[in-house]
């Protein structure tokens, strides 16, 4: 039987309640930290835990707590909720359902690399998510669960929420921090890296809020009880956010290591209409179409594993195409996304991705030719490794994955 | 010292400071890595990708923490999976880099590629073709031809006007970010940046006017493209017409070197006009920057308002005479004064214009006057920077004062270079009645009283107290003083003071130790040098003499005082480029010729000497300055003959002073000047021009000047309730001669010419806009206002050169004549 870790919110009628998840445990595990536990005892708790980031790059989370220095000081703890991988809709249930277990784990995390400030990036179009934690946060400080002294103690800890205003880009650690700070939402040059330099030029923490959820569950209980679910390297639960051609899209907490026949038949109850399925792309626009095989099927959805298949696992947004989909044309929307959202710092991917978004409209409205499609496979290779962040570079992955696996589907968008 | 790091380059090794970028270290081999968004003055940014190259690091072993090595014994070198930005990657011990390897190329071919899809294809028209890193670059690493489709470009605006001096043109840009970032990172004028995001993202302008910032014209240098122009050149001319004739920037006492770009053309009749103005680099003055007056107001030498023709004054009318008969009705009247006669000049001429002058006036035994706004200039002479000093150098354990000057007004190249001191941990103080452009770098401000310079000047002398200590133990002390709400008399106090801190603590002779004037013309400290001396009772002087002979001065126009002295006095004798108000009055006028059109040299306010070379023929009808003191000389019976440049100054350089035995060839002397940058088209840092005519070389202290003994202080003046202290203030943008007649300034000159505290205005019933009336003791004169909450109350600030006239502080009454919403 599976655990729940997160969607509590589906076992606890009106978890999103202050009261209500406080008659259910709510903020014991923060009391206890923040009274008796030692910050350099919970680094290395999660540590073990072997949690790593929930955002789509999934990094050891421990492992990023413990670059901070502590020599520089003050350091910050930012949450990443701009959620905006196309696909990607699991942060979004979290806040607006379990909030108060994603705010406990940040102050858990707050509380860990001793920052005493923390900051929620919302995306801007979460603003009315964002007024209601305003109120929240304000619940919460009356309630002596934030503010000074907190319980007695020398720590304090505030936390004040912010909103983005419609960039992609913004999701990017770098680019939210320059955002945050009031400047133009365009990534900064690593090295140096946020734990060393972040927020206002000081150590600071970005995780994103799925992560920051796991954390009351490591410390209430236990890291035994976490490693319960998963696999040995990828532990835990994790969202998986289904959509596409299925007939149950939604969101599924599922321990890591579920196959993606699982989650789509049993959990998505498969395809519509009973059509064949024909690709998998596990991690949002950022994917590659991963033909639909039966070993694909059998895969199991880890860290370690989907990268076998050409992909990595990402947010978990996992979108399915069938036999109606034709690729080219999704590669057609992927590609404007990304022409759309470029911040438009370095070349390649903001001449690249118009670049190939006037390519793909060409191939999409009959006008295209055979030429075309491999100009498309040209320009992305050129984007390929030259630029400043991870959008330009995600950017053609689907583009390439396409036109390898699924070049009729381009064939027959061109004159012939 | 620096830690070295050495590694190879293309598999040439070089040995570099820690923390130098390996775009910079390849230079020093002479590899050039391309570069746009890359900038040795800025911060590296990394954004462009052109200068993408493969960098391995010696592998470590993570366990021991030894290096990995090969069978043979060399160190085993890891390549990351993807280049990196050469710009951005500071160089590591035994660190390899392959430039020119075939994936690099590939790289590059790539990324010009991408380039080029959005830019257009405007070669054939586009200013910055032939001085274009773009199309450089494109040549030696670029694709022939694009893949993109023509039709498919994406179409943007290409005159924008970024304010009225500088266009942008939208299409050609490639957004490095180098204007956006040279506006923060040097000229913290952050009034354009970036709008939008990925294709659509665009350079705009936040403030109104628009772009403003006086350093704006350093962008379309630095610009790599011909996205950024100045609408003064645009579609002026093509690069490669154009001739270079380097000279010296006098519109203020940085003197900074540039070069006038020239051509011969159609539409001038045949002429050599100057198209534009350029900076040229010298580390040790301007480096490579200008500011928007020097780029822009040389206007004024083809302006038809010139004189060309000498003038006498018949039946109380100015006629036209040929030169004969001006030189010698002008050399009767010297004759007759004798040694009755004043000799006035300014700093807006070369030296051997005021060597000619001075000698004349020895001859006559008559004496030799410096025009100027502020005094102190002797002590400059003995107490100021000597051989080897360099304002780039100052850093962490010095200290700058700078007393009474808005550097932002007056030199705004000493602004920038002391700015970066300051950024670089110079402690600067501040100390000035008012907030300035300077005081967000300031370890110390000092705020004092208009007329009570004597409070600050103890507290920078005094025993004790943060700013005394600072100037005490700072290991160099360099000293500005300018002309904020000072006089002759004041400011010849204030130098004094200032002297004597640099002797009191031993500095006086000691490199990057000194006192620096900030005067209001390019050659003042070349006229002190000369011998040349204001005179505090000069209105005395020419009611006292027989005559006047003024040389490049505008008395009559500064100082309402002189100006009746001047029309009572015997016989006036000008000589200027305009019919100024000064030879409106005189009895003979001849033409001179303006510093473009003539060789001379001049000394700047650091006392650096430098020469410069004519760039268009001068007017016909025309002389220089010394042409026309011989000539009046030799028509007198005085034998003064040199005619030419290099001869006066072979005679000024063999006199005992601080000027022997240097030649022009010292002054002709160039050195390499790192960073490099001007033009090498690789590596592109700009179209400043590097410097092949000379550096310059900063004169020897003139130890005759005796030694400081007593100060006096200078009486307060008294101020009735009611009425408020008038103190005069410099402006960048004033009305003067040479910036009203470049019609493109002139929605930057302000309206107002005095300005009031809001609190003082409110009394008044007076708002910005309004016309007033001065009402000063002896004169009244009508003027614009404008409110400034950044100036003390009770004192109103009159800006120079705007008409207003006001020399040294005085008592005003301040009226409002019509309300701007009346009129």
């Amino acid at each position: 039987m599976s655990e729940i870790f997160l969607l509590r919110n589906r076992l606890i009628p009106g978890l999103n309640q202050f009261k209500v998840y406080l008659e259910n445990d709510g903020f014991a595990t923060w009391k206890k930290a923040v009274t008796s536990l030692k910050p350099e005892d919970m680094v290395n708790e999660v540590k073990a835990s072997g949690l790593r980031g929930r955002g789509g790059a999934g990094f050891p989370t421990g492992l990023k707590w413990s670059f901070l220095p502590n020599t520089i000081w003050p350091h910050y703890v930012v949450a990443n909720a701009d959620e905006s991988e196309p696909g990607t809709f699991k942060d979004r249930e979290l806040l607006e359902f379990n909030p108060y277990q994603f705010l406990e784990g940040l102050m858990l995390a707050s509380y860990a690399v001793r920052a005493q400030a923390a900051y929620i990036y919302f995306r801007g179009e979460f603003w009315q998510i964002a007024q209601k934690f305003d109120e929240r946060i304000a619940e919460l400080t009356a309630a002596g669960l934030l503010g000074d002294h907190l319980f007695g103690t020398d720590y304090s800890l505030r936390v004040y929420t912010h909103l983005g205003a419609g960039a992609y880009i913004c999701g990017e650690e770098t680019a939210l921090l320059e955002s945050l700070e009031g400047k133009m939402g365009q990534p900064r040059l690593r090295p140096p890296f946020p734990a060393v330099y972040g927020l206002f030029g000081m150590p600071t923490v970005i995780n994103n809020v799925e992560t920051l959820t796991n954390l009351p569950i490591i410390f209430g209980k236990g890291v035994p009880y976490f490693r319960s679910q998963g696999t040995e390297k990828s532990p835990g639960t994790k969202i998986f956010s289904l959509s596409g051609r299925v007939n149950k899209p939604g969101n599924y907490e599922l321990p890591l290591g579920t196959t993606f026949r699982e989650l789509i038949y049993t959990h998505g109850e498969g395809i519509l209409n009973g059509a064949k399925i024909k690709a998998i792309m596990p991690a949002g626009a950022s994917s590659a179409l991963i033909p639909a095989t039966e070993a694909a099927l059998d895969t199991p959805m880890d860290y370690e594993s989907v990268p076998t298949l050409g992909c990595a696992l990402g947010s978990a947004s996992v979108m399915i195409l069938d036999e109606t989909t034709n690729a080219s044309d999704l590669v057609n929307d992927t590609v404007h996304f990304f022409a759309h959202e470029s911040c438009g710092k370095c070349t390649p991917c903001r001449e690249g991705t118009f670049w190939m978004s006037r390519i793909v409209d060409r191939i999409a409205s009959g006008k295209g030719k055979k030429e075309d499609i491999d100009l498309l496979e040209s320009v992305a290779g050129q984007i390929q490794n030259k630029c400043l962040c991870a959008l330009g570079e995600f950017s053609i992955v689907a583009v390439q994955s396409a036109i390898k696996n699924f070049r009729a589907d381009f064939d027959a968008r061109v004159e012939s | 010292m620096d830690k070295l790091v050495t590694l190879k380059i293309d598999g040439r090794s070089v040995t570099v400071p820690a923390g130098t970028m390996i775009v910079d270290a390849a230079k020093e081999l002479g590899i050039v890595i391309p570069v746009f968004c890359y900038h040795p003055k800025l911060k590296p940014a990394g954004m462009c990708r052109v200068c993408l190259v493969d960098v391995g690091r010696p592998q470590m072993d993570r366990a021991t923490g030894a290096p990995v090595l090969n069978e043979d014994g060399t160190p085993k070198i890891a390549f990351g999976p993807k280049l990196e930005t050469a710009c951005t990657t500071p160089v590591s011990e035994g660190m390899v880099v392959w430039g020119a390897t075939e994936k690099v190329m590939e790289a590059r071919k790539d990324v010009l590629e991408m380039l080029l899809t959005s830019h257009p294809l405007d070669c054939p028209v586009c200013d910055k073709g032939g001085e274009c890193p773009l199309q450089n670059l494109t040549m030696k690493f670029g694709p022939g031809e694009s893949r993109f489709k023509f039709d498919e470009k994406k179409h943007l605006a290409k005159r924008v006007p970024l304010g009225e001096l500088i266009l942008l043109d939208r299409e050609r840009c490639i957004q490095c970010g180098r204007c956006v970032r040279f506006q923060e990172q040097l000229a913290d004028d952050p009034v354009i940046g970036f709008y939008n995001r990925g294709r659509s993202i665009q350079i705009t302008t936040f403030s109104t006017p628009g772009f403003d910032s006086i350093f704006s014209g350093n962008t379309t240098d630095i610009c790599p493209v011909g996205a950024l122009t100045t609408s003064d050149f645009r579609f002026g001319a093509r690069a490669w017409e154009m001739k270079e004739k380097p000279s010296i920037c006098t519109q203020c006492p940085v003197g900074c070197n540039i070069m006038y770009n020239i051509r011969r053309e159609a539409k001038s009749s045949g002429r050599m006009v100057i198209k534009r103005v350029m900076p040229r680099q010298n580390e040790e003055v301007n480096e490579i920057w200008i500011c928007d007056k020097g780029r822009f107001t040389y206007h004024y030498a083809e302006s038809p308002e010139r004189l060309t023709s000498p003038l006498i004054r018949r039946d109380g009318e100015l006629v036209q005479v040929g030169w004969e008969e001006a030189v010698s009705y002008a050399a009767d009247k010297v004759k007759a004064a004798g040694s009755s006669l004043a000799v006035i000049a300014s700093g807006r001429l070369s030296n051997e214009d005021l060597f000619t002058l001075k000698t004349f006036s020895n001859r006559i035994n008559g004496k030799a006057i410096l025009h100027t706004t502020i005094s102190g200039g002797d002590w400059v002479s003995r107490c100021g920077l000597t051989p080897g000093s360099n304002l780039g150098e100052l850093g962490g354990n010095d200290t700058i004062l700078v007393f009474a000057s808005d550097l932002h007004e007056e030199a705004p190249l000493w602004w920038l270079r002391v700015k970066t001191a300051a950024e670089r941990g110079a402690c600067l103080i501040v100390v000035n009645p008012r907030k300035t452009r300077l005081d967000k770098y300031a370890c110390h401000t000092l705020r004092y009283v208009y007329g009570e310079e004597g409070k600050a000047l103890q507290e920078i002398t005094s025993s004790s107290g943060e700013i005394a200590s600072a100037v005490k133990e700072a290991e160099n002390l360099v000293i500005f003083y300018g002309s904020e709400g000072l006089g002759l008399a004041q400011s010849a106090y204030v130098a004094e003071s200032l002297a004597g801190v640099l002797q009191s603590g031993g500095r006086v002779g000691k490199p990057n130790n000194g006192l620096v004037a900030v005067w209001q013309k390019g050659n003042d400290q070349g006229a002190w040098e000369l011998g040349f001396r204001t005179d505090e009772k000069l209105q005395e002087t020419i009611s006292a003499a027989m005559g006047v002979y003024i040389a490049g001065a505008d008395p009559a126009s500064e100082d309402p005082q002189l100006k009746i002295a001047l029309q009572r006095a015997g016989f006036v004798i000008v000589q200027d480029l305009f019919l100024t108000e000064t030879a409106k009055l005189a009895d003979v006028v001849l033409p001179a010729r303006a510093v473009m059109e003539r060789e001379g040299t001049a000394v700047n306010g650091e006392r650096r000497l430098q020469h410069y070379l004519p760039a268009i023929p001068a007017p016909v009808g025309t002389r220089a300055d010394h042409e026309i003191t011989s000539a009046i000389a030799q028509a007198a019976g005085l034998d003064l003959l040199e005619i030419s440049v290099e001869s006066i100054f072979e005679r000024m350089t063999a006199e005992p002073g601080v000027f022997e035995g240097i030649t022009l060839m010292q002054l002709g002397e160039v050195k390499e000047q790192r960073p490099s940058i001007g033009r090498n088209w690789k590596y592109y840092g700009g179209t400043s021009y590097d410097n092949h005519h000379g550096l310059g070389l900063v004169l020897p202290l003139n130890t005759e000047v005796p030694l400081l003994t007593a100060k006096k202080a200078v009486p307060v003046t008294e101020v009735i309730a009611g009425r408020l202290l008038a103190v005069p203030v410099t402006r960048l943008y004033d009305r003067g001669g040479t910036v009203t007649a470049s019609d493109m300034l002139k929605e930057r000159i302000s309206s107002g010419v005095v300005s009031l505290h809001p609190e003082d205005a409110g009394k008044l019933g007076a708002n910005t806009g309004d016309r007033v009336v001065l009402k000063f003791a002896e004169r009244e004169l009508e003027c614009g206002l404008e409110l400034n909450p950044d100036q003390p109350s009770g004192v109103a600030l009159v800006v120079r050169s705007m008409g207003a006239m006001l020399a040294a502080p005085a008592e005003v009454a301040v009226v409002v004549k019509t309300a701007a919403k009346d009129s």
